[in-house]
């Protein structure tokens, strides 16, 4: 799950990063109120996930409660890049003398959380690793642990004084806490900025958490944004589903993600469109199946759908089941094509044959079967 | 021969009374596999499917010389799992879960390198996994879900990030006469304990091993460093196909590592890689048969020829167990002969009967 600025802020502050004091808001009342509780001049920030909010407009300052009013109204009208804006953060201003880029990933090859620090901050730092790689200093954390005298050397060298480096090992430290009590797979910090005065401070937040973590985080569903989501991926989230929206004509349910990434390729790869990725999972139980064939005619413009389930853990006789099951409380309206083969496969052609329904073995015959159903619907 | 699993595995089952361990241990014994015990702590003195249950895996190895275990335990508690099969000794750890958070992974991986024993690619213990569906040696011995009926014995070793797509390959490649020595699920999760180039290395250092097939899938860079290792390391020919050529980039597409980030990580991106490493990709899983059809009958003639491969011999083999090394030297005598073989014929009648 990807946070929101102002949510990867309230997790820092958990840390007891410094984060300026702010709120987030959804209308220019809300946005007004805020900048009136928290005087002086105030930054509105576009709350949607995606990078150069600057350049779009999506990030202004207001001198008074009145002036943020029309800024949020402003912000709150535009859409960067496709997102509709519909929050923005009201924070505390901040004097800026300069800015640094700080961050913690994970690096799948190495095995390790992975610290980038540089000196050129502020901006997109793909960018800089581009263009000037030198500037980017990087350090694997081992796996016992971040020292605080390993933080210190790294900064030492991107610092004046030892005042600021100090505050910025420690915010290092901190994010390095965040990033594994928290199961963050990236906790940035972009621009870790030093103000005139010589403070350090964290003034943006990105965090990517890592999904598989939630069971140990029961805060994390409260930072889930419904409207971010179409109802067919709220269905397939709260039904353990993995599903994907993507812009072609054919339905593809499938067991496990490898295959169907490839049923969706060879969908392409025959001439067809996928409209979806949607993997219904290992142990999969009727219900998913039926949930799966909801998301699929309620949400999509498919004009067939294909069932194509290899059965390891997955049962193919389950799979069956769910898929009688939910013809009979609603028939489709698209024709379906099934393809089924592995554990159980006797079972499931019975239960299908029994309900008038046959499955094919062969993946490429079924994919090459659905374009074509795809194609009389569409004619 | 194989790698990993073989006829001398003995199977501790971890997480043995749930629904897919108990299940899969069926389908498992059914194979052939020596289940020789199963662990769910508080389960102790029970039976499932005849297989004996014991408290905790240390137990568990100490009645039954276990050498290997497969963990089929719940996502929160499945890392811990690993650390106590480690601890307990074994050989081979397979974790199957899936959702286990990747925190946990990494302690376990690290907990298993450091048992390990420095720079021994080859060496033991070993993690598989997690969120794999395990691995197969066709006629000896199977390590967690794949279906035991679409495999068979023979020269293709088989590595691959995702399950079902690899039972898929697997199948189509029994169907075209090109039976297996293992297949492997390495996983679909960022961090895991057997990357590509660990198989690799294994097959490569394999006496049976004549081809490999290798399936990636968009994520992370594990193809493109395949792609190197194969260019310098790999004598035997491989195959690559890679999932996701028409994933949209920022989407997870099911498996936790599965996603374009940043631009990079595409399915071009790597095909290109492996092309460039004149490792052949298949555009389509039905493409994998013939592409290896045809590069084993032209190995097999090379070696008839008497020419040596073109490729060095690895760094890595220098360091494989000595009857490896022996065995992957040794003239390949009746190997090349016939496949599969009559043997082989026969074992896969007979599981086919089982099932």
């Amino acid at each position: 799950m990807n946070l929101h600025e102002y949510q990867g802020k309230e997790l820092f502050a958990r840390f007891a990063l410094p984060v300026l004091p702010g709120q987030v808001a959804g209308t220019p009342e809300e946005a007004r109120d805020v900048a009136a509780s928290l005087g002086g001049t105030v930054v509105i920030k576009a709350q949607v996930q995606a990078g150069g909010r600057g350049k779009a407009g999506g990030v202004k300052l207001a001198h008074s409660p009145d002036e943020a009013f029309e800024k949020a109204r402003d912000i709150l009208a535009l859409t960067i890049k496709g997102l509709p804006v519909r929050k923005v953060l009201v924070a505390e201003a901040a004097d800026i003398a300069k800015e640094y880029y700080c961050a913690i990933v994970l690096d799948r090859d190495k095995k390790a959380p992975l610290v980038m620090l540089s000196a050129e901050g502020g901006v997109d730092i793909e960018e800089v690793a581009r263009t000037a790689p030198e500037k980017i200093v990087r350090f694997h954390i081992p796996q016992d642990g971040l020292r605080p005298y390993v933080a210190r050397n790294l900064m030492r060298p991107l610092f004046p004084d030892f005042a600021q480096t100090a505050q910025a090992a420690d915010i290092l430290l901190k994010l390095y806490r965040v990033f594994t009590d928290g199961d963050c797979s990236l906790a940035e910090i972009n621009p870790l900025a030093v103000t005139p005065a010589g403070k350090v401070l964290a003034l943006d937040a990105k965090v990517i958490l890592d999904d598989n973590a939630d069971f140990r985080h029961k805060d994390w569903e409260t930072w889930r944004d419904p409207a971010e989501e179409t109802p067919g991926e709220r269905l397939a989230r709260e039904k353990g589903l993995s599903y994907v929206k993507l812009d072609g004509d054919i339905g593809c349910i499938v067991n496990g993600a490898g295959l169907a990434m490839a049923t969706m390729d060879l969908i392409k790869h025959y001439g067809g469109e996928p409209a979806n990725f949607l993997d219904i999972g290992g142990s999969s139980n009727p219900e998913k199946v039926t949930a799966a064939l909801k998301i699929l005619t309620s949400e999509s413009r498919v004009r067939a759908i294909l069932f194509n389930i290899f059965g390891g853990i997955t049962r193919c006789d389950d799979v069956a089941n769910g898929i009688v099951a939910s013809l009979q409380a609603s028939p489709l309206e698209v024709p379906l094509v099934i393809r089924l083969t592995g554990t159980n496969e006797e079972k499931a052609r019975q239960i299908l044959k029994d309900f008038g329904l046959g499955a094919t073995t062969s993946m490429d015959e079924a994919v090459r079967m659905v374009i074509e159903k795809a194609q009389e619907v569409g004619a | 021969m194989s790698i990993l699993i073989d006829r001398n595995t003995r199977l501790i089952v971890q997480g043995i009374t749930g629904r897919d361990g108990a299940f899969h241990t069926q389908q498992m014994v059914a194979y052939g596999t020596n289940v020789v015990a199963g662990v769910t702590p508080g389960k102790g003195g029970s039976k499932v499917h005849g297989v004996p249950v014991f408290d905790s895996v240390a137990e568990a190895v100490e009645a039954t010389k276990a050498n290997t275990s497969v963990i089929y335990v719940p996502a929160p508690f499945a890392a811990d799992a690993v650390h106590e099969a480690a601890d307990a000794g074994l050989a081979l750890i397979v974790c199957i879960t899936e959702g286990v958070p990747v925190r946990d992974t990494l302690g376990a991986f690290h907990k298993v390198l450091g048992l390990r024993g420095a720079n021994n690619a080859l060496g033991r213990p070993r993690l598989i996994g997690p969120n794999c569906p395990g691995l197969i040696t066709p006629g000896q011995s199977k390590v967690g879900i794949l279906p035991g009926q679409i495999c068979t014995p023979g020269p293709v070793g088989v590595v691959s990030k995702s399950g079902t797509l690899t039972y898929e390959v697997v199948k189509q490649l029994t169907d075209h006469g090109l039976g297996q020595t293992t297949c492997l699920g390495i996983g679909g999760d960022p961090v895991i304990g057997t990357d590509f180039i660990d198989a690799l290395s294994l097959f490569e250092a394999d006496g049976k091993t004549e081809a490999i097939v290798l399936m990636g899938e968009i994520g992370g860079s594990a193809e493109e460093q395949a792609a190197q290792f194969i260019k310098r390391h790999v004598s035997k020919p491989v195959v690559a196909f890679v999932a996701g050529q028409t994933a949209p980039p920022g989407k997870r597409m099911g498996h936790a590592g599965a996603i374009i980030s940043g631009g990079s990580g595409t399915a071009a991106e790597k095909m290109a890689a492996f092309e460039a490493a004149g490792v052949p990709v298949a555009r389509i899983p039905s493409e994998i048969p013939a592409l290896v059809a045809e590069l084993l009958q032209r190995r097999r003639a090379r070696k008839k020829n008497g020419a040596k491969p073109v490729k060095a011999v690895p760094a890595k083999r220098a360091k494989a167990p000595v009857r490896n090394v022996a065995a992957a030297r040794a003239p390949r005598r009746a190997a090349a002969k016939s496949r599969p073989s009559a043997t082989s014929k026969k074992f896969a009648k007979k599981t086919a009967g089982k099932k």
